[in-house]
């Protein structure tokens, strides 16, 4: 292991270049965004030197750095890195500087967007790697502040209620989270992660919170955790504030924020609720499955029926995040009982991990074709207003075309790897509860076709009529990327199941009670 | 340790030198309130730097004063007084920096506000119950005339109402001393003896006693339902005097709570303790709720105040060392979050726009206009909503934890505080600087800059208070580790026990 505090250099390297942003008055807008990308670029460069030193086979977290904080209240400051936050760390890397270059053009005031999008991104890492609820907390809430700037000052007509409405709903739910570890701290007197864990597994956490207050109380407070997390990924019902913040957003914060954003709640609930908690989300697994059915089945119902084409791809994020929820679930329901296999847990499992970055890739992708279209028809993105791009932008349509199939799940794509997994493993746990989301899948198929004909096929019509320009050289810079992953990815996921199957197989062998 | 009274003694020499200096002129008024407010504020961090943290209250002078009635002229600190004497160098060095524009008779407001300032270092120095009186009343006169003569509109009526909530709390809270020295033999005033006789008082003595000195040092401290003179004297006062009424002169209320009320009888506590926690709930969602529809920016961060106050008398009702902890650092918190506040609403902003409704800022591009005092007032919004990182946060997670331990109910109201806090914390932020985009604001209204640019003693100010929320925020310990071992005194163990020792 090497002395550099590596995992450290990757959460604050965006936070100086917020900083150096900041201090810069005189930077000209060329200057700023060169900056901000280049700063951007640090997560990618140092997950690579991550990478190399990175040990699949070991599930505790690796890099781990640990320093004592606050003694009054037992916090550490305590960063680690296992698969799951590795695979994170890289999805982080790759949307950030590509959001990036997808608003280089339209953003006007480019050293504050920038600043603050270096924030938002640092605040991300520190997410996925504190080990400790006090700086996790710390980085969770600290990521709405530039989250909401960038929606209220960059957003469109609709911007400041959205932004609102989105904070609210996630302060809220962070409200309930933080009493909820208030009382963890109460009965057991930390919050580190691994630690509460533990406790979970022996079952000397379910004791400790029963002496205080009864064990209605232990219910009270895995609410309070779960509505926390729930708001965030959001889980449906919880998930209203979701398409208005994502269809106001500019285009780079919508693709940060499908891309990366959304990722920090499903993050906690495999980090946080599932092992602190593995008993009442047992008892609660069977209401959660319908809830996150709902999502499946509503969110890509909710997609079809729409006509802005940025808020049919926020429905169909709830849509995609809702397969990885419902995978977690089925483990969960599964737990304890005789029959299902550790197989089949560990293939959802997997298969939740995986679609969290095949979804980041793809949604990220899609939003900026969208913004393309937007910016190429002075901010048009109704469904009907379109028709023939395919014609006038064959290339544009063919680097649209990959991510919208590989949303879709079509095989051969990454997008289908993650959702296969997820079928796979939860027909196994819960065979009804697969077959429901199935609907999901056929909706979902029905929306994005219906978006391919309409915008990119038959005759030119409405807003394409005109002038139309194919991919720009910058332009390449954002899709190209994201879509020679989504190839990559597809023929070759071993890639990413590498880096996390010695974890997801750890987990799936737990599939115990305490 | 031992230099701690000269922040009373320079603080009064300091005032009478700003009457005599603020004859010639305001500037040299200014100066002179400036260092005697810096002499207070590096008198109080050199003590801090001797102070060795312990249980009880350590003496630094006791003299005989009026012997006959058993009063001595005592003056003693532990953790929680140096916090609270700390936190009031600070808001008074800044607060004079935010009030470097005043003119009209200027050597007069800084009398008047060294006077004040002197009064609250008694208060917080004070381990005789009668010396404490003496303070908290001098610290209560110049608050009228600040408020009358300087302040904006409606400050006759605003000032007539504070000065007389304070003063009908003041003489019930010395009524219930009066009643618990007559008690215990009329020999001493002293916090230690009264509360030695008190072990004997009967369980409805002790019940009265406490009800008496604990409300009638509450409605200083802004306790629902009598915190209405709060939002309406924060409203109409001086810029420099709403930083000091919400940063330190609601924590005198408070601060007598803790340091008179719950020590002196820990079975009126045990008794009514119920009650206070529902009241101070009560507080913080109701006047939450009522800073979410005010039209008056100032109200908005008045309502906030009462709001945040009741997350310290929370912390106080559910009894443990933990709430209590937390609620004394969510005193030093929101002294200096309210401070920073209240002095973009009224310094910043109110100065330069001359208005402090919402509905007309909303139609300013202020964020354009004024980027230092919206990045300012983003900043002190983010730390009053409790975002982690700055002081409320380790406060507010302190004492939902020592309230669950109490009652999880409690705790759980307290967390729906918390979303109420944000909601209108933002509501205020969105509306009065970023009611107008970028978009809809012409060039020409950013270019030709109406106002006058922010002054040094702007910046400096809020350097020093962000300064000062971050730096807890960060590092809770530095206070923590001064006031987790006052609590540890017998006196306040007592207390925290419920009167069993």
């Amino acid at each position: 292991m090497s002395t550099l505090p590596l995992l450290s250099l990757v959460v604050f390297t965006p936070f100086a270049g917020a900083a150096g942003l900041g201090l810069l008055r005189g930077a000209s807008p060329a200057a700023s965004r060169a900056l901000a990308l280049i700063f951007s670029l640090s997560t990618l460069a140092l997950s690579l030197v991550l990478l190399g030193g990175f040990d699949p086979a070991r599930t505790a977290p690796q890099f781990v750095e640990r320093h004592a904080w606050i003694a009054a209240l037992n916090v550490n400051y305590s960063l680690g890195l296992d698969g799951l936050s590795l695979l994170l760390v890289l999805l982080t890397g790759i949307v950030t500087p590509v959001a990036l270059l997808a608003s280089a053009k339209a953003e006007r005031d480019s050293r504050l967007f920038g600043a603050l999008f270096l924030m938002l991104q640092g605040a991300a890492l520190g997410v996925f790697l504190a080990l400790d609820f006090f700086p996790w907390f710390l980085f969770w809430e600290l990521s709405l502040v530039p989250a909401f700037f960038l929606i209220k000052l960059w957003g469109g007509e609709g911007a400041t209620r959205a932004a609102y409405q989105f904070v609210i709903y996630t302060i809220g739910g962070s409200a309930f989270m933080l009493a909820g570890f208030a009382a963890l701290f109460v009965a057991t007197g930390t919050m580190d992660f691994n630690t509460l864990a533990q406790l979970a597994a022996d079952g000397s956490l379910a004791q400790k919170l029963a002496a205080f207050g009864g064990g209605n109380w232990t219910k009270v407070i895995f609410l309070g955790v779960l509505i926390g997390l729930a708001v965030k990924v959001p889980l449906w019902p919880f998930h209203t504030w979701l398409p208005p913040a994502y269809a106001e957003a500019p285009t780079g914060a919508s693709m940060f924020l499908t891309g990366v954003m959304s990722k920090m709640g499903v993050y906690g609930f495999l980090r946080i609720l599932w092992p602190i908690f593995p008993g009442p989300l047992h008892d609660a697994s069977c209401w959660l499955l319908a809830l996150a059915l709902g999502g499946v089945v509503l969110g890509a119902w909710s997609a079809m029926r729409q006509t802005d084409l940025k808020r049919m791809v926020a429905y169909s994020s709830i849509n995609h995040l809702s397969y990885c929820l419902l995978a977690l679930f089925a483990v969960s329901y599964a737990t304890g009982r005789a029959g299902p296999s550790s197989e089949a847990a560990a293939a959802a499992l997997s298969g939740t991990l995986l679609q969290m970055f095949n979804h980041g890739l793809s949604a990220a992708a899609l939003f900026a074709c969208v913004g393309m279209l937007e910016a190429r028809t002075g901010g048009k993105r109704g469904l009907h207003e379109f028709g023939g791009v395919r014609t006038a932008a064959p290339i544009f349509a063919g680097l649209c075309g990959v991510a919208m199939f590989s949303s879709l799940g079509l095989p051969g794509l990454n997008g289908f790897v993650g959702e296969f997994l997820i079928f796979r493993g939860v027909f196994g746990l819960n065979a009804w509860a697969a077959a429901i989301a199935c609907l999901g899948l056929l909706a979902t198929a029905l929306f994005l076709l219906t978006f391919w004909q309409r915008v990119f096929h038959g005759p030119r019509a409405g807003a394409t009529t005109g002038v139309f320009a194919d991919v720009q050289p910058g332009e390449y810079l954002t899709l190209v990327p994201l879509v020679a992953l989504m190839l990559v990815l597809g023929v070759a996921p071993h890639l990413l199941t590498r880096l996390i199957n010695p974890l997801v197989t750890a987990w799936a062998g737990h599939l115990t009670l305490p | 340790m031992n230099a701690l009274p000269w922040t009373i003694y320079l603080s009064f020499a300091g005032s009478a030198l700003a009457l005599v200096a603020g004859a010639r002129s305001a500037a040299n008024a200014r100066w002179v309130a400036l260092l005697t407010a810096l002499a207070g504020g590096v008198v109080s961090l050199f003590a801090a730097r001797e102070f060795t943290p312990g249980p009880g209250l350590q003496t630094i002078v006791n003299l005989p004063w009026i012997p006959e009635l058993g009063i001595r002229y005592h003056l003693a600190a532990d953790g929680i007084s140096l916090t609270m004497v700390v936190l009031t160098g600070l808001a008074a060095t800044a607060g004079i920096l935010f009030s470097w524009n005043i003119k009209d008779r200027a050597g007069e407001f800084f009398a008047l506000y060294l006077a004040l300032i002197g009064g609250v270092y008694g208060v917080f120095l004070s381990a005789d119950a009668f010396v404490l009186f003496v303070f908290y009343e001098i610290a209560i006169v110049p608050k009228y005339f600040l408020i009358a003569i300087w302040g904006s509109k409606n400050r006759e009526y605003a000032a007539m109402k504070l000065v007389l909530y304070s003063f009908a709390g003041s003489a019930v809270m010395l009524g219930g001393l009066l009643w618990a020295y007559g008690a215990a033999g009329g020999s001493s005033f002293a916090l230690n003896d009264l509360a030695a006789a008190a072990v004997n008082f009967s369980r409805g003595d002790q019940i009265g006693m406490f009800a008496l000195v604990f409300f009638g040092f509450a409605v200083l401290a802004g306790m629902f339902p009598f915190h209405t003179w709060a939002p309406t004297g924060h409203a109409a006062a001086p810029t420099a005097a709403s930083m000091l009424l919400a940063g330190v002169v609601m924590k005198l209320g408070a601060y007598g709570c803790l340091r008179v009320a719950m020590p002196l009888f820990p079975v009126g506590l045990a008794f009514w303790q119920p009650a206070i926690a529902w009241l101070a709930i009560a507080g913080i969602l109701y006047a939450g709720l009522v800073a979410l529809v005010q039209d008056d920016f100032k109200f908005v961060i008045g309502y906030s105040s009462v709001s945040h106050m009741g997350f310290v008398l929370l912390g106080l009702a559910a009894a443990n060392s933990q709430s209590v902890a937390g609620a004394v650092l969510q005193m030093y918190s929101h002294g200096i979050i309210a401070g920073l506040l209240f002095a973009v609403v009224g310094r910043m902003v109110y100065e330069r726009t001359h208005t402090r409704r919402l509905v007309d800022l909303r139609a300013m591009p202020l964020h354009r206009l004024l980027p230092f005092a919206a990045l300012t007032f983003v900043i002190a919004g983010l730390a009053s909503m409790g975002m982690p990182g700055f002081s409320g946060f380790p406060a507010e997670l302190t004492i939902l934890i020592g309230t669950w331990k109490t009652s999880p109910l409690w705790a759980l109201f307290a967390a729906s505080g918390i979303l109420v806090a944000a909601a209108f914390t933002l509501r205020a932020i969105q509306v009065s600087f970023f009611g107008t985009t970028d978009k809809s604001v012409p060039a020409s209204a950013v270019d030709h800059r109406p106002f006058e640019p922010i002054t040094w003693a702007e910046k400096a100010g809020t350097v020093l208070l962000v300064a000062a929320t971050v730096y807890i925020g960060l590092k809770p310990d530095a206070l923590l580790n001064w006031i987790t071992p006052a609590l540890n005194s017998p006196l306040f163990q007592a207390a925290l026990k419920g009167g069993t020792p």
